[in-house]
């Protein structure tokens, strides 16, 4: 999803010289293109997150698109005020955009974790955020923060995400995408976690359970009405995210589905309020919260009854 | 030989102005019932200068892309931007009984969005330098000649945001870029010294990187001279450090923390009054 990002921006910045990255001194070597195509537009602010965000929207008040650029913690949380006051609040078009969400800096350990992140950029006013799924939805993410014109927060994974879908992305901000159409059960989730999503479908399906998986990679502003049809047209609805379950994108479907009544079985399933202190790959500790396809499967079986 | 060449008659004539503006100030701290009006006395003679003399800014269009732009980092001490900035013309004075009341345009500390020819919404210690040097940057890549200023609070040192962007600015060479540190010494509940110190100011901003003077921020020749040999150095952002009293102008403010935010009782209000109109005499 990095090398995506990357790859957009490479062209975003070809069509738009007021372009501009600023990297927290992350990225080895990943920015060496950007920085020789475009002497000058490639800044390393080095290991001191608030005050690139304060440059950012410095840059973003005299023209300039900034992107401010680095591990999700650092940029997310230790900046966050600064995100609040410079950014949100005199709604300046600068794109925050986070690598390792969730649990993909996996053996770095719990400091390089983000699981509150989304929770925390939702809840500022004028806050665009987007949990793009795969790479293509990546790129795509990419482009519609620059044509918005306004703050934007972008959750990256990392790398080696595979494609949630072959074909055509369709990517609106503030539209949901049906990944998989279905009658029974309903999946909505935001990120590459996804894609055990999907397998569960699979899963159900076998089980004569019909599931529809919605991508939410817009999560706010949010489609609530992907979410309440989900909720009335299905007997069950879980939903999954890399993530705390407090806060993202579990409790904003929450929200849609308690203010309309709609009293559909519901489960958030993600990270259950705690801290990652196990040591292994993503993968791995993805199985120790309980985050499996069999498990997405068993929680909608039974939710269903 | 004259005593009244022409800098001096600028500054005396800005001295007067400032002085006629810290009347304002306290006009207004009278009404609304409180105010930071400790830090706002002992910035106004600097940002008399800036705004009335020094500036290349046009009130009457704020968004002149070529203007230089000055971000009031010490965002508390607002009631002397406000109280210059209507003086320069942004907005007319009657504005000013907007100040702290129900569907007002001017809040406790400067929003953006209300306050034309405020540059950044502050309040909020530690981030205007930042801002700044994002401004000086942007400036840098399209080299189009306007300069960027921000003016700190001494207290407001304590935040370690602050000395990420003086580490910035130095970094970056951003010679258009000017920092005005209000050194009054005092903060929210005591000597800054005291409590959490910066000292040597001086000393650690050149350390950091940046061209240093040193003045005594009441003199109005002397603020006239540093900011009109600015940068003070080519390849290096510039620092001044001025050197105040807080809540000067008032015998029994100054130097004293609780004028930090307070509000003057009738006899206080009294006193004051007429010891800033006998200033005005002089």
């Amino acid at each position: 999803m990095r090398d995506a990002f990357i790859a957009e921006l490479h062209q975003i910045a070809s069509e738009d010289r007021n372009v501009l990255l600023l990297s927290g001194d992350i990225g080895f070597k990943v920015f060496d293109k950007f920085r020789d195509d475009y002497p000058g537009r490639y800044l390393n602010m080095g290991i001191a997150e608030a005050n690139m965000i304060g440059v950012a929207a410095g840059m973003a008040m005299s023209g300039k698109r900034p992107v401010a650029y680095t591990i999700i913690p650092f940029l997310t949380m230790r900046a966050f005020e600064q995100i609040r006051v410079d950014v949100a609040m005199q709604k300046q078009p600068v794109v925050i955009v986070g690598v390792g969400g969730g649990l993909a800096y996996d053996i770095l350990g719990p400091t390089h974790h983000s699981i509150e992140d989304v929770a925390i950029m939702r809840a500022l006013p004028n806050m665009t955020v987007l949990v793009p799924g795969d790479p293509a939805e990546t790129g795509a993410a990419t482009r519609a923060a620059f044509e918005l014109d306004g703050p934007v927060y972008i959750r990256l994974g990392k790398n080696g995400e595979p494609l949630l879908r072959p074909n055509v992305v369709d990517f609106e901000i503030g539209k949901a995408t049906i990944l998989r159409e279905g009658t029974d059960v309903a999946i909505i989730g935001s990120g590459p976690i996804l894609g055990i999503g999907l397998k569960a479908a699979e899963l159900l399906a076998h089980q004569g359970l019909s599931c529809r998986v919605i991508n939410i990679h817009s999560i706010k502003p949010l489609d609530a009405a992907a979410i309440l049809s989900a909720g009335q047209q299905t007997r069950a609805v879980v939903t999954l995210e890399e993530h705390n379950i407090i806060g993202g994108t579990g409790s904003a479907v929450a929200e849609v589905l308690a203010e309309s009544a709609c009293a559909v079985p519901f489960k958030r399933m993600g990270i259950s309020d705690t801290f990652t202190y196990e040591v292994g790959s993503q993968k791995h500790l993805l199985k120790i919260h309980g985050l499996t396809a069999e498990n997405v499967t068993d929680t909608l079986a039974s939710l269903v009854g | 030989m004259s005593d009244d060449t022409p800098n001096r008659i600028d500054s005396k004539a800005l001295s007067k102005k400032a002085n006629e503006l810290r009347l304002n100030v306290l006009d207004m701290v009278i009404a609304a019932g409180g105010g930071h009006i400790g830090g706002s006395f002992s910035v106004i003679d600097i940002l008399t200068a800036l705004y009335l003399r020094v500036l290349r800014h046009d009130p009457e269009n704020p968004e002149w892309p070529e203007r230089d732009r000055l971000v009031f980092s010490k965002g508390h001490c607002c009631l002397a931007l406000y109280n210059v900035l209507a003086e320069c013309g942004y907005f007319p004075r009657s504005d000013l009984e907007r100040y702290c009341v129900d569907g007002g345009l001017f809040a406790g500390h400067p929003e953006r969005e209300l306050v034309a020819g405020a540059e950044a919404t502050t309040g909020s210690l530690g981030h205007g330098l930042s801002i700044a040097v994002g401004m000086a940057i942007a400036r840098q890549l399209d080299d189009d000649g306007h300069r960027i200023f921000c003016v700190l609070g001494d207290g407001e040192c304590n935040e370690g945001s602050v000395w990420e962007a003086f580490m910035a600015g130095a970094q970056f060479k951003l010679d258009c870029l000017t920092a005005i540190v209000d050194s009054n010494k005092l903060e929210s509940l005591g000597r800054v010294s005291d409590i959490l110190s910066i000292e040597p100011l001086g000393d650690r901003l050149k350390a950091f990187g940046w061209a240093v003077r040193e003045i005594d921020g009441h003199d109005m020749e002397a603020i006239l001279g540093a900011l009109e040999a600015l940068p003070f150095e080519q390849g290096k952002p510039s620092a001044i450090v001025s050197h105040t009293v807080k809540g000067k102008g008032v015998s029994f403010m100054e130097n004293m923390t609780p004028w930090h935010y307070r509000g003057p009782n009738a006899e206080e209000a009294e006193v004051a009054r007429r010891e800033l109109k006998a200033l005005l005499r002089q």
